[in-house]
């Protein structure tokens, strides 16, 4: 049908889609295991895999020089974790206390010091010289995949639409017995007064989601003062809130900061002593967005068991919006708690308007209390909700054709092999890592190390399957001897 | 790290087995035991089989503290404090007569093999073990 159709067919013997980290990680861990560049395709709309998590972190206030939310051994350029990046922040340092600080940060975390994370330059840079080891480049076919199929003699056809003029025919199929879909966050989702504000004022300067570029409103602040409303309890406010302070003291500002909360956490909080999340100031505490052993230790092994309802409630025990301490941030809050110019206020936004004149943006909140009406030159949406799976076509096209299902929590099923359950094709099968997968038998999809778990249980499926060697412990330690230096695979 | 109480059972038993038997091998013939070669091979790996033996009832113990932390993690850090009491039970053990195959053993060589016993397996464990074993750190320590 695809070849009466005159589309080209092209061959490859593994096809991810996205090209983004999700697809960067697992290419690195084939590679590693021993598959040829030539028999994987990386089908992508992207410049480089980091590219679209570098646009989201910068503007949401992680630049290069920033540190990430991310473990020292959660190492997307290193299957191994080691050398973590501290130690190599370490092994980087120019003076003695350079050297001394990052060691001595993940030596005493999370005890006498915060959980060590790396700056998003030095993920970015490790990536792009691993990128370049393993050949990455040779694998990439630029395009937007529109849909993957399955094919009636086993594998699956995926179809590109390739850019402008770049091929002589307006699509490609690649036929694979194996695919990958990691196509990262399926798209943003607006709280629903944020949606109409945005919708019926058509007003998207003083509303603004911290996950667009929103440098305009630091450029006003700094113009003349003004009042900000931060919306949401989570990472992003954490850093929206550092850069708002660090610009007011840098800068003498006279910004005005009002946090809404929509829960309060007043202390430690959970069902009993041996599952208490800290909390406080209306925050919840946590180093990283799940409890850190869901990566590998007692949380990863007891989800790995659990099933429908209970694995959902598993899920809404340790999830939540929550945000790491961090040093920096409790003293400058506890300063603009004390000097009267950060104030929290709880409750539900029931709508938003714009303010006498066109001037500024009026807050109406049901709090405890009573209604309650806040008035601001600005919103800044941090509550980072993520769009439903539909939203991106080619998760719709394959629960619609390819037999693909929710899980528990409503995201793509994949099995703990992270196949994605119902797409089977034998002998070939389909494959899926990162956020669109959250809720399965494994948390923490969506980050550097929950990718790697993903592509280390996908690969180690595929071993078994033939496709690539096994990898043990001899050609383990002989692939991290060539990482160590820089050798190309 | 994140073990689980298998995880950390079997990475005692492996790291100082292998680690630890290593390096016992090579700083006995330094330690200022005051006796023949043989005789201070026959007490350091007596005391590193104590060490371990001791060690894996203690891993019950540090499993159980490790359920009050929400994360469910072990700090790297417990992992040297840890070294203080271990080392300090086992001390007034051998005082006491109570290890087998382990005399009268000068405080100065038992502190330099266990503290240096110690701190060779802690810095393997924190990074080179998974050279070797890539799956170890996402199965909570367990080897098999």
């Amino acid at each position: 049908m695809v070849a009466r159709a005159g589309i080209p067919i092209i061959d490859s013997r593994f096809v991810t889609v996205g090209g983004g980290i999700g697809s960067f990680v697992t290419v690195d861990y084939l590679r590693v295991y021993g598959v040829p560049a030539a028999d994987i395709t990386v089908l992508t709309q992207l410049e480089t895999p980091w590219s679209s998590y570098e646009y989201l972190t910068r503007v949401s206030q992680i630049p290069r020089g920033e540190r990430l939310r991310s473990d020292s051994k959660s190492t997307p350029d290193n299957i191994w974790g080691f050398p973590s990046y501290a130690v190599r922040e370490a092994l980087a340092a120019k003076s003695v206390k350079d050297f001394v600080t990052p060691l001595w940060n993940v030596l005493t975390e999370p005890i006498l010091s915060d959980y060590y994370t790396p700056k998003a330059g030095q993920a970015f840079e490790s990536m792009e010289r691993e990128h370049d080891r393993i050949g990455y480049p040779q694998c990439v076919r630029k395009g937007q995949v529109r849909m993957v199929r399955r094919r009636r003699e086993g594998g699956y056809f995926t179809i590109l639409t390739p850019p402008v003029g770049a091929t002589p025919t307006r699509r490609l199929a690649y036929r694979s017995p194996y695919v990958h879909i990691a196509i990262g966050y399926p798209g943003l989702k607006l709280l629903p007064d944020l949606q109409r504000y945005r919708e019926y004022y058509r007003d998207p300067s003083k509303v603004v989601n911290a996950y667009e570029p929103h440098e305009q409103v630091y450029q006003q602040l700094a113009l003349r003062p003004g009042t900000v409303v931060i919306r949401g309890g989570g990472i992003v406010a954490s850093r929206v809130l550092q850069r708002l302070i660090d610009d007011r003291d840098r800068l003498g500002l006279q910004t005005q900061i009002v946090h809404v909360f929509r829960t309060y956490v007043t202390g430690a909080h959970g069902p009993n002593i041996f599952m208490r999340r800290k909390g406080g100031e209306g925050w919840a505490y946590q180093g990283f967005n799940y409890p850190k052993s869901v990566w590998g230790g007692q949380l990863k092994a007891k989800i790995r068991g659990l099933e429908g309802e209970e694995r959902a409630e598993a899920y809404k025990l340790m999830g939540g919006t929550n945000t790491p301490v961090r040093k920096l941030w409790q003293s400058q809050l506890a300063r603009g708690r004390s000097e009267g110019w950060y104030r929290t206020v709880v409750g539900e936004v029931t709508e938003l308007r714009p303010g006498r004149g066109n001037q500024g943006v009026v807050t109406f909140l049901k709090t405890q209390q009573g209604p309650l009406e806040v008035y601001s030159d600005f919103v800044i949406d941090c509550t980072g909700l993520e769009a439903d799976i539909r939203e991106h076509r080619v998760l719709a096209d394959l629960m619609d054709h390819g037999g693909a299902g929710r899980n528990p929590v409503g995201r793509l099923d994949v099995d703990r092999n992270f196949e994605v359950i119902g797409t089977r094709s034998q002998p070939g099968k389909m494959y899926a890592s990162g956020s669109a997968t959250l809720g399965g038998y494994f948390p923490g999809v969506d980050t550097f190390l929950g990718l790697q778990i993903a592509a280390q249980e996908i690969c180690d499926d595929l071993a078994k399957l033939g496709f690539c060697p096994r990898f043990g412990m001899v050609a383990s330690t002989k692939q991290w001897w060539r990482w160590a230096r820089h050798r190309k695979i | 790290m994140v073990p689980t109480l298998y995880g950390r059972i079997q990475t005692r038993i492996v790291l100082l087995a292998v680690v630890g038997g290593l390096w016992t091998l090579i700083i006995t013939p330094l330690l200022p035991t005051g006796e023949s070669l043989g005789a201070s091979y026959r007490t350091t790996y007596a005391v590193l089989l104590a060490v371990l033996v001791l060690g894996v009832l203690w891993e019950f113990l540090y499993h159980f503290l490790q359920q009050f932390r929400w994360e469910k993690d072990w700090p790297t850090f417990f992992g040297l404090l840890t070294m203080i009491n271990e080392g300090l039970l086992l001390w007034l053990l051998i005082k006491a007569g109570a290890v087998p195959g382990v005399g009268d053993v000068p405080l100065s060589a038992y502190l330099i093999q266990f503290v240096s016993t110690w701190l060779v397996v802690w810095l393997v464990a924190n990074g080179p073990v998974q050279v070797f074993f890539v799956r170890w750190r996402f199965r909570g320590g367990r080897f098999w």
